[in-house]
């Protein structure tokens, strides 16, 4: 059976195509103003590296914010359309079968859900502050005038602690540009910030319970300064599965091949 | 070689001043007190001559606290003739409070405002909202100006003048203006529906490019702003007669708005509502003199 999963992000969409289980394409690129047209290109990307046509995939499921956009609209014309924590549950059980925390990180939302056999036990949501989302390193990154791909790395230089007292994301800003008054080193504030996100994470994550495995997948997986602060504040390991930001498109091409669940 | 100038201006930037606005001999006076308030976007000081307001001054908070504190009590005493060492005793409050140098002691700004607002307004205060670059305060208070309860917003820049300096960078409209222009439309429209100003930037950005004009965004970010303070006000509880203070106060997009929601008229401030801490400082200073020379 050969389906897909389209998720359409805040910032980015995803699919994957799926057959039989196995991945056979994966595609993203920025969502622009029109939600649907950035959609479908990705889309028609991920059809041509798998050589298949529209027409060959059998059941497309949307998850995303965006979802409704690409529903049973052309030309992807998804059948259905699966919340982000459902598709979160499912694509992490994909990857990672003992999975019972998943955490999903990304651009504008954070989410911690509790997981059992790919199925959604209990969750919570941030989607109301962009300080506990990936938007919130790259702010910070701009007032740090450095490339969002690189504060990861720039944090793991750093073994300080520098606390950051602004919880917001705008109050953060002008906190940022006063530790480079300061003097402070942009490590060592790259890190204050990467723990100031983790901590906002952890305390959202905890309310739901933390149990081993845990997974940790969206965009701001990819970002190596990330996981370590956020391990410390969880007091347990976590797992970062190979193309995170693509967890939850994949959840939601399984949940299309298996409709009886 | 051709060179293209860019002229940006900063719409956040609100100007600076200083006044004096008694024409008393201050040589004759008692006692001379000083109210330093270095908030987290602006400062004020006032200069009290026997309790009553003699000057003040008001400017942006720079990087160092110290500095600011400095020139701004300067700024306020320059062309008074009174010096820095006339002044018999000076109080620090706001954010940066610890930071005075030659303040003899800190109190809180949420004591401060009460104070402060129980001046300009009078006895008949009974709940402060306090709006300022970095927080929002709803202050409970008894007939002597003092705290009764309060609630504060200090961690989040929605319902902030930080949000509003946001957004009139976003439409370019100078800051002192933006409340008029979000009056100016014809019917208001639903509020911005992102709490955070970071995702209500993103989403007012949408709307500009649905074609909206910039005094309906206007008007949807006062009306969001609008609804939130009144959920805090709403929490400690509202009782008249009930006034604004702070930065914000001049706002008059969010203080009419305020009006509409909660049906009750704000006082119409007697003097300049930014320096309501300050002037609390100043009038705590003064009692706190008297207080160390025996005088009562």
């Amino acid at each position: 059976m050969i389906t897909a999963g389209v998720d359409v992000g805040a910032k980015f969409a995803k699919v994957v195509i799926l057959r039989d289980g196995q991945v056979v394409a994966r595609a993203k690129a920025l969502v622009g103003f029109d939600v649907l047209k950035s959609a479908s290109e990705v889309f028609e990307t991920a059809l041509k590296e798998s050589g298949l046509s529209r027409s060959e995939v059998q059941k497309v499921v949307a998850t995303g914010m965006g979802r409704n956009a690409v529903l049973q609209k052309p030309p992807i014309n998804a059948d259905e359309a699966v919340s982000e924590v459902v598709a979160d549950a499912a694509g992490a059980h994909q990857v990672v079968p003992t999975v019972k925390t998943v955490i999903d990180v990304g651009a504008e939302e954070g989410r911690g859900i509790k997981v059992e056999g790919g199925k959604v036990k209990d969750f919570v949501i941030n989607e109301r502050c962009a300080a506990g989302a990936g938007t919130f390193v790259e702010a910070m990154a701009r007032a740090l005038e450095v490339n969002v791909e690189d504060m990861g790395a720039l944090s793991l230089k750093s073994a300080n602690t520098i606390p950051m007292n602004a919880q917001c994301c705008v109050f953060a800003e002008s906190e940022v540009v006063s530790l480079i008054h300061s003097k402070i080193s942009k490590e060592d504030i790259a890190k204050a910030i990467h723990d100031a996100i983790a901590g906002r994470i952890s305390s959202m994550v905890l309310r739901v319970g933390v149990e081993r495995d845990v997974v940790l997948i969206g965009g701001v997986a990819l970002n190596p300064g990330f996981k370590p602060p956020l391990e410390k504040e969880l007091h347990a390991s976590i797992i970062v599965p190979e193309f995170p930001e693509f967890v939850s498109a994949l959840g939601a091409a399984v949940i299309a091949a298996n409709p009886t669940r | 070689m051709a060179q293209v100038e860019v002229k940006t201006q900063e719409y956040w930037r609100w100007p600076e001043y200083r006044r004096t606005v008694s024409d008393k001999d201050w040589r004759g006076a008692g006692i001379i007190t000083a109210g330093v308030d270095i908030g987290s976007v602006g400062s004020k000081a006032t200069v009290l001559v026997d309790g009553e307001l003699y000057a003040y001054s008001v400017m942006r908070t720079g990087g160092v606290s110290e500095d600011t504190a400095i020139k701004v009590t300067t700024w306020a005493l320059e062309g008074t003739g009174i010096e820095i060492g006339r002044l018999n005793y000076v109080v620090g409050t706001g954010y940066g409070r610890v930071n005075v140098p030659f303040a003899k002691k800190t109190i809180t700004e949420i004591a401060c405002h009460a104070r402060g607002a129980h001046y300009i307004y009078g006895p008949t205060v009974r709940t402060v909202l306090d709006i300022g670059g970095q927080d929002c305060k709803a202050i409970r208070c008894d007939e002597k100006g003092k705290v009764l309860s309060f609630l504060m917003n200090d961690k989040c820049a929605a319902g902030t003048g930080r949000g509003l300096e946001v957004f009139a960078d976003l439409i370019s409209v100078p800051i002192a203006d933006l409340g008029k222009v979000s009056l100016s439309v014809d019917e208001e429209p639903p509020p911005v529906s992102n709490t955070c100003v970071i995702f209500a930037k993103a989403e007012a950005l949408a709307l500009l490019r649905q074609g909206w004009p910039k005094e309906r965004v206007a008007a949807a970010y006062h009306a969001a702003m609008a609804d939130r303070i009144v959920d805090l006000l709403t929490r400690v509880g509202i009782e008249k007669d009930f006034v604004i203070t702070g930065g914000v106060a001049k706002n008059m997009g969010v203080v009419q708005r305020l009006e509409r929601i909660l049906k009750i008229k704000p006082l119409e401030p007697k003097m300049d509502p930014i320096l309501a801490g300050a002037l609390g400082a100043g009038l705590f200073a003064k009692a706190l003199y008297e207080k160390e020379q025996g005088l009562r």
